[in-house]
């Protein structure tokens, strides 16, 4: 066994800071997708629009059913084919895993996060409702200035805890050879063969930001708990 | 459009064979990391919750760590790094494994120690929605400490939860997937390998994901089944933010909880 040489992730650590920011981003751009989608997903379902609720039940339906990792390759083969169909030449364009990445953990998000704000619509009083029939309000303006900032509000802790799990989960991208976090430590690893050091970096890396992030949200959650609505 | 499946493969036998083969290294992987995880998970959950401060900072700081490291890193943890820290025969003898166990095992222990601190968490929060009334009376009784947890707090605290522990089973046969990375030709692997092989990526991805649809299909009716069968008439599903909810509802919130 060699001896452990951690200077080494000194001189790692731009290369490794730019695979935390690279990570970082598919995280925001994935959750804000995922959110507005998700959001919009949670109402065809509230509304049960016919035909378009069964196919959204459905597909995520789907995406709770099979690992991410299936998810990761399917859309890698699959976007290049619908995009060319959609440019209308019918030859599959390819974008790269980048861009797959994005799309791929926002469509998949997506599902997570319509089942959490479904749960939350349900659970506003039904006194809400009637209060904005009252005021004559349009559904369009209920929805989007009486129930949804309820909503969004009550299941904010969920929400964050989800988003960090997704935070966790970019991790996977290591499939497609991206660089993130990890993908920058194991090529490093690879080139300098001190993956003892690299791996064990970026598990901590990992384990300080997530940890971090879920005090953030019991202290949140605590918080809530206080100025919560009484129901 | 699964005609491919059962043509010949360059090792002479069907692609089928392959997958089957897939299946089954998930199966094992997802049905013996279930039970490991489970007892080390009801453990740490039940120390959470007792009065020796040291035991209760240990089964946190536990937690703490399986749960905020991604499965991925942990399993490269267990992979590569593991074998390199331990003392250099010890070391060696781990990478001498031969495949497919010398994947297997740290898969194994990986996924184990992960789910198991998920379920410590679900546990936990089983034994807090039970009324201090039960422990009250059990010490009422006479009953000690370790009597109470054994026969009064546990066996009620695990009726609670099977709901949500239902998402950790689904999450568990999920995470198998990431064994493809330490090298394990579990299903995702082979459906991979198919379509490498075939170039016919829409029915190898397909044949996957109808097989993993299927598992989620059972594994979601047999927790039913249990729950059925064990749920204490009369209570109300732990964590509930929602009021009454449909069973799928029930266990989306208690899983996202964090750690406290």
């Amino acid at each position: 066994m060699n001896s452990l040489d951690f200077s080494i992730i000194l001189q790692a650590w731009p290369y490794l800071w730019s695979g935390l920011l690279f990570s970082l981003a598919l995280t925001a751009a994935a959750s804000l997708i995922g959110l507005i989608l998700g959001t919009c997903f949670a109402l065809v379902q509230h509304f049960e629009i016919p035909v378009v609720s069964q196919i959204v039940r459905g597909y995520i339906a789907l995406m709770r059913s099979i690992p991410l990792i299936l998810v990761l390759f399917w859309f890698f083969f699959l976007v290049p084919i619908v995009l060319g169909h959609l440019s209308g030449n019918g030859r599959p364009i390819p974008i790269g895993a980048t861009y797959t990445a994005f799309i791929t953990f926002g469509l998949f998000e997506a599902a997570y996060y319509s089942e959490i704000i479904r749960v939350g619509l349900r659970a506003v009083n039904k006194g809400q409702f009637e209060a904005c029939q009252a005021l004559a309000l349009s559904t369009f303006d209920t929805y989007r200035s009486v129930i949804l900032p309820q909503v969004i509000r009550a299941a904010s802790p969920i929400i964050l805890s989800q988003t960090i799990i997704l935070f966790q989960d970019t991790s996977l991208v290591y499939v497609l050879s991206l660089t993130d976090l990890l993908g920058a430590a194991s090529k490093l690893a690879q080139l300098n063969g001190r993956l003892v050091e690299m791996y064990l970096a970026v598990a901590l890396v990992y384990l300080v930001i997530s940890s971090a992030a879920s005090q953030c949200v019991a202290s949140l959650r605590k918080r809530y708990a206080f100025t919560g609505a009484h129901r | 459009m699964f005609e491919v499946l059962f043509e010949q493969t360059a090792d002479g036998q069907r692609y089928i064979d392959w997958l089957l083969s897939g299946l089954g290294w998930t199966l094992a992987l997802a049905f013996f990391g279930w039970w490991i995880a489970f007892a080390i998970g009801v453990v740490v959950g039940i120390g959470r919750t007792v009065q020796n401060r040291l035991v209760a900072a240990l089964a946190r700081l536990y937690v703490e760590i399986f749960r905020n490291i991604p499965v991925l890193v942990q399993m490269f943890l267990w992979y590569f790094v593991l074998p390199e820290i331990l003392p250099g025969s010890l070391g060696n003898a781990i990478k001498q494994i031969p495949p497919p166990w010398g994947s297997f095992v740290p898969a194994l222990l990986c996924l184990s120690l992960y789910t198991a601190a998920r379920i410590a968490e679900q546990v936990r929060a089983g034994i807090e929605a039970l009324p201090k009334g039960q422990a009250e009376a059990a010490n009422a009784l006479g009953l000690g400490g370790y009597l109470t947890y054994r026969y009064v707090i546990v066996p009620q605290a695990l009726r609670l939860i099977v709901p949500s522990l239902t998402s950790e089973v689904m999450g568990i046969y999920k995470n198998t997937s990431v064994a493809l990375t330490i090298g394990l030709m579990e299903l995702t692997a082979q459906a991979r390998q198919i379509s490498e092989a075939t170039f016919q990526t829409f029915t190898a991805f397909g044949a996957a994901t109808l097989i993993y649809l299927a598992l989620a299909l059972i594994a979601y009716q047999s927790m039913m089944l249990i729950d059925k069968a064990l749920h204490i008439p009369g209570s109300a599903p732990v964590k509930d933010i929602a009021g009454p909810e449909q069973p799928d509802d029930v266990q989306l919130p208690a899983t996202m909880e964090v750690v406290k």
